[in-house]
C-alpha cells in the first residue's frame, strides 16, 4: 500500500517537474539567462530520477511480489521464476508504459547534455516539444494507466504472466524495441525545432545522425528478436506473419530507413531538407500509432493486452494533436528552411538516395494500407476482413527487383555527379553474377521467371556489396548493412522457396518419411517443474546416410493462469532447421506432430545481425569523413 | 505568389479534412463493440435462432421452438459439469423453475453424460429440458461467450434479456418483473 502510494506519488513529483522544465524553457527562449537553462537541466534530470524511483517501486513490487498492487496481480504469481519476475513488469500494459516513460525521460536528459554546442534556441525547442510528449504520456500514464492501483483487501496470490510472454527473447524484446520507438520522439522534437529556428542544415543533420542510428539499430534488434521470439515459441514455425502488431514495428523501420539516408544526404550536399524533415515527424508518429494501435485494442492480435477504449481514445487525441502540432509548424516555417535550389545531377549519389526514398515510401504506404485498410472498412461497411501474406507478397515482391538493383549501383556513385565510364569490370560482374545465379536455380526445385529475377538481383547487390569492401575511401558501416540485407532477403527467400512440412497424427512407437528422412515417435515423458508440467516427446529422426538426430518436443501446461503452450522442438544447423512441435489430440491416443525442415533459418538471425552491426559500427565510426 | 499562397491553403484544408476523417473513423472503431458474435449480425439478432438437439435423459431429438411454445417465458440456461460458476447459479435456477409462467431449458456445453448427470443428482435439477449441446456448436451459434449463460425468452424465442455468467439476485429480480408484467 505504502509501496504503490510512493510510486504514486514519485511519478506525480515528476510530472510536476515535467511542467517545471516547459514553463523554464518557454521563458528562456526570450530571455537570456543562463541560470535558467541550469535550472532546465536540473529539472530533466528530477524528472528522470523520479520515473526511475517510480519505476524500481514497480520492480520492487513485483520481485517481493506485492498482490497489494494491481498491476502485480494481474501479471504476477508468487511461483514464477525470478527472471520472469522482473519482465513481467513490462510485459503489461501499465508496466510496459512506464518503461516508455522511463526511456522517454532519459534520452531527453542525454539530448540535453550532450548537445552543449548546438544554438541555444534549438534545444529550448526541442525540449519544449520533448517535454509536450513527455508531459502528454506522464497524463496518460497516471490518468488511464496507472501501474500503482491498489487492490484491498490484498489478494493472496495473483494471476501470473501469461506463459507465452514466459520466453527469454521476449524478455528484453519490449526494451529494445522502445528505445528503438522513444529514440524517434528526439529526433521528431529535434525536427520540429529545426524548422522553428531555421537550423534546418548540415551541422543539423550531423548531430541528428547519431540519434537516427540509435534509433534504428534498436528498433532493427527489437524486431528480430521479436521475430526469434515468433519462431521458438508460437510454434508455427514463421518468422513473420504480416501480423497488424509486427508491421506497426516495421513501419517506422522503414520511414527510419529512409531518414537515415537523407540525413547523410543532408549532411554532406545540404539536400532534401523537407524530406528529412517530414520522415523525421512521420517516423515518430508511425510510433505513436504503434503503441495506439497495439494499447487500444482496437487490432485483434496476440499483442494486444488492453481492451479498454478510454484509453485509445488519449492517445488517439494525443496523436491527433502532435499530428496536428507538426503540420501548423511544417506550414508556418516552411518558408525558414527553403531548399537551396541546387541542380541533382541524374547520375548522382543524390538520385540514388531520392529513389531510395521512393522506394521506402511505397513500401511503407502498402504495409499501412494492409495493415489500416480492415479497420476502415469495418467502420465505414461492417465488412470483417484480414489482409494476409498474398496481399503484401503480391504488392511488394515485384517492386524488390528494382529496388535490389538501385541499391546495388547506389553506393557506388559519386555526390554531385558520376561521371560514367566503360569498365570491363561491368562484364566481369554481369557474368559472375550470372553464373551464380544459375547454379542457384539449378539447387531449387522451384523455378518461376520471378524467382530467377529475384535471385539474379540479390545475387548482384552481394556482390557488388562484397566488391565495395576492397575498394578504399567506402563506407565500410553501409556495405556491412547492406551486405547484411542482402543475405536477409535471399535467406528469406530460400526459406520461403524450400520449406517443407508434413503433418501427421500418430501414436507412440509410429514412424513417418518425410523426403528422404524417417523420423520416428519414440517415447512421451511427463515432467514437473515449478511453474508448469510437460509432457516431452522423443523423437528420431533418421536421414539418407544414417545420421541419427534426436528432438524432444514438449507440450506445457503452466499453472498459473492454466494456459497449455506448445514448445517446439528445433535442431538448427548451418544450412537447416529441422522444426518439430506437437500437441494432444482429446480423448486419444494420437499426437499431432508437425515437422518442418526449414532451410537457412539461421542466416535469417545472422543476416539481421550484421545489418544491426553495420549501424552500430557507423555510430562508432563518426569521425570519419567519407565521401 | 498570391496564387502559391491560395494553392497552400487549399492543400493544408484537404489534409486537414483527410486527418479529421482518419480520426473519426479510429474513433468509431474504438467505441465499436469488436467481440464476434454471429446471430447480432443481422436484424433476427433479438430472436434465439431455432435448433434441435437430443435430450440428456431421453435421447430424443427436441426442437427448440416447439419446447418454448409450451410456457409464456423460457429461461435458456448454457452449463457444463466442470463449470464453478454454475454450480453458484444452480440454486436461483431452481428457485425460478418453481415459477408457473416460466420453464428453464438447459443447454448442456461440451460435457460428459455421466458428469453431466452426476452434477444435477449433487445438485438438484432445475431444467425441464436438457439439450445436450456435445460439441458446442450450437451454443456458440447462440452467441454464447462462455459458461453460463442465459437467455430470457418468450413464446416466439424473442431475446428478453441476454446474461453473460452466472445470475444473481438482481437478475432473478429482473427476470420476475418481466414476467409479472
Amino acid at each position: 500500500m505504502i509501496l504503490s502510494n510512493s510510486g504514486f506519488l514519485s511519478l506525480l513529483l515528476g510530472l510536476i517537474f515535467s511542467f517545471a522544465v516547459f514553463l523554464c524553457a518557454v521563458l528562456n527562449i526570450k530571455k537570456n539567462l543562463l541560470n535558467l537553462e541550469k535550472k532546465i537541466y536540473k529539472f530533466l534530470t528530477l524528472q528522470f530520477f523520479f520515473v526511475v524511483i517510480g519505476f524500481f517501486i514497480l520492480l520492487y513490487s513485483f520481485i517481493i511480489s506485492d498482490f497489494g498492487n494491481e498491476t502485480v496481480y494481474n501479471n504476477s504469481h508468487s511461483t514464477k521464476p525470478l527472471f520472469y519476475k522482473i519482465t513481467g513488469l513490462w510485459g503489461n500494459h501499465e508496466g510496459s508504459l512506464l518503461l516508455w516513460l522511463l526511456v522517454l525521460t532519459s534520452f531527453i536528459v542525454f539530448f540535453f547534455h550532450s548537445s552543449k554546442d548546438e544554438p541555444k534556441n534549438f534545444r529550448l525547442y526541442t525540449v519544449i516539444f520533448h517535454q509536450i510528449i513527455v508531459i502528454g504520456f506522464f497524463i496518460f500514464v497516471l490518468k488511464t494507466s496507472n501501474p500503482f492501483d491498489t487492490l484491498f483487501p490484498k489478494p493472496q496470490e495473483g494471476l501470473g504472466l501469461n506463459p507465452i510472454l514466459q520466453d527469454p527473447a521476449l524478455a528484453i524484446h519490449p526494451p529494445i524495441l522502445y528505445v528503438g520507438y522513444v529514440g524517434t520522439s528526439i529526433i521528431f522534437a529535434s525536427a520540429l525545432a529545426a524548422m522553428v529556428t531555421g537550423y534546418v542544415n548540415n551541422v543539423w543533420a550531423k548531430n541528428l545522425k547519431r540519434w537516427v542510428l540509435i534509433s534504428w539499430v534498436f528498433l532493427t534488434g527489437g524486431i528480430l528478436l521479436g521475430s526469434i521470439w515468433a519462431y521458438y515459441e508460437l510454434g508455427w514455425g514463421g518468422f513473420w506473419f504480416w501480423d497488424p502488431v509486427e508491421n506497426i514495428s516495421l513501419m517506422p523501420w522503414l520511414s527510419l530507413t529512409a531518414l537515415l539516408h537523407c540525413i547523410l544526404t543532408l549532411e554532406k550536399r545540404d539536400l532534401l531538407k523537407n524530406w528529412s524533415i517530414i520522415l523525421s515527424i512521420v517516423t515518430f508518429m508511425l510510433s505513436v500509432t504503434g503503441t495506439f494501435l497495439v494499447r487500444s485494442g482496437i487490432l485483434n492480435s496476440v499483442h494486444t493486452f488492453a481492451n479498454d477504449p478510454s484509453r485509445g481514445i488519449y492517445i488517439l487525441i494525443f496523436l491527433f494533436v502532435l499530428i496536428f502540432i507538426s503540420f501548423v509548424i511544417f506550414l508556418i516555417f516552411e518558408n525558414k528552411n527553403l531548399e537551396n535550389k541546387k541542380e541533382i545531377f541524374f547520375l548522382s549519389k543524390e538520385t540514388s538516395v531520392l529513389i531510395n526514398n521512393w522506394f521506402m515510401i511505397y513500401f511503407l504506404s502498402v504495409v499501412l494500407i494492409g495493415t489500416v485498410y480492415p479497420i476502415f472498412l469495418d467502420v465505414i461497411t461492417s465488412e470483417k476482413i484480414s489482409v494476409g501474406p498474398p496481399f503484401y507478397n503480391k504488392l511488394l515482391i515485384p517492386f524488390l527487383v528494382p529496388f535490389f538493383l538501385f541499391m546495388s549501383v547506389g553506393p557506388s556513385m559519386s555526390w554531385i555527379k558520376t561521371n560514367l565510364k566503360f569498365k570491363v569490370s561491368y562484364i566481369y560482374y554481369f557474368l559472375l553474377t550470372s553464373a551464380a545465379t544459375i547454379i542457384t536455380i539449378y539447387f531449387l526445385t522451384q523455378k518461376d521467371f520471378l524467382l530467377i529475377v529475384l535471385i539474379f538481383s540479390l545475387v548482384f547487390l552481394s556482390i557488388k556489396t562484397l566488391s565495395n569492401f576492397l575498394k578504399n575511401n567506402t563506407n565500410h558501416a553501409q556495405n556491412l548493412s547492406h551486405l547484411g540485407f542482402a543475405m536477409l532477403m535471399l535467406s528469406i527467400l530460400f526459406n520461403s522457396v524450400s520449406s517443407t512440412e508434413i503433418i501427421k497424427n500418430i501414436k507412440v512407437g509410429e514412424s513417418f518419411t518425410s523426403k528422404n528422412e524417417k523420423i520416428t515417435f519414440e517415447e512421451v515423458k511427463t515432467n514437473e517443474k515449478k511453474n508448469y508440467s510437460s509432457i516431452i516427446g522423443t523423437f528420431e529422426i533418421q536421414n539418407d546416410d544414417n545420421r541419427i538426430i534426436k528432438l524432444y518436443p514438449e507440450i506445457r501446461v503452466y499453472n498459473q493462469p492454466v494456459i497449455a503452450t506448445s514448445e517446439a522442438a528445433i535442431k538448427t544447423t548451418l544450412f537447416k532447421d529441422r522444426f518439430i512441435t506437437i500437441n494432444l489430440i482429446k480423448d486419444e491416443q494420437l499426437f499431432n506432430v508437425r515437422y518442418q525442415n526449414k532451410p537457412f533459418m539461421i542466416w535469417i538471425w545472422i543476416s539481421t545481425l550484421i545489418i544491426i552491426f553495420g549501424g552500430t559500427f557507423a555510430i562508432f565510426s563518426k569521425k570519419k569523413n567519407y565521401s | 505568389m498570391r496564387f502559391l499562397v491560395k494553392k497552400k491553403i487549399t492543400l493544408s484544408f484537404l489534409i486537414l479534412v483527410f486527418f479529421v476523417f482518419c480520426f473519426l473513423v479510429f474513433n468509431k472503431a474504438l467505441i465499436k463493440d469488436k467481440t464476434y458474435s454471429p446471430e447480432f449480425k443481422n436484424e433476427k439478432k433479438s430472436y434465439l435462432p431455432d435448433f434441435s438437439l437430443p435430450e440428456l435423459y431421453l435421447s430424443d431429438e427436441i426442437q427448440l421452438s416447439e419446447v418454448v411454445k409450451n410456457k409464456e417465458f423460457s429461461l435458456v440456461n448454457i452449463w457444463a459439469s466442470w463449470c464453478l460458476p454454475c454450480r453458484e447459479e444452480n440454486d436461483l435456477l431452481r428457485s425460478l423453475s418453481s415459477l408457473s409462467y416460466l420453464q428453464v431449458i438447459g443447454i448442456n456445453y461440451k460435457d460428459r453424460k455421466k458428469n453431466s448427470i452426476q452434477f444435477l443428482n449433487d445438485y438438484g435439477n432445475p431444467f425441464k429440458y436438457n439439450l445436450v449441446d456435445k460439441d458446442g456448436t450450437v451454443s456458440i451459434n447462440l452467441g454464447a461467450y462462455g459458461v453460463p449463460e442465459t437467455f430470457l425468452v418468450n413464446k416466439n424465442r424473442k431475446i428478453l434479456i441476454k446474461i453473460i455468467g452466472p445470475i444473481n439476485n438482481n437478475h432473478v429480480k429482473q427476470i420476475k418483473e418481466i414476467i409479472n408484467g
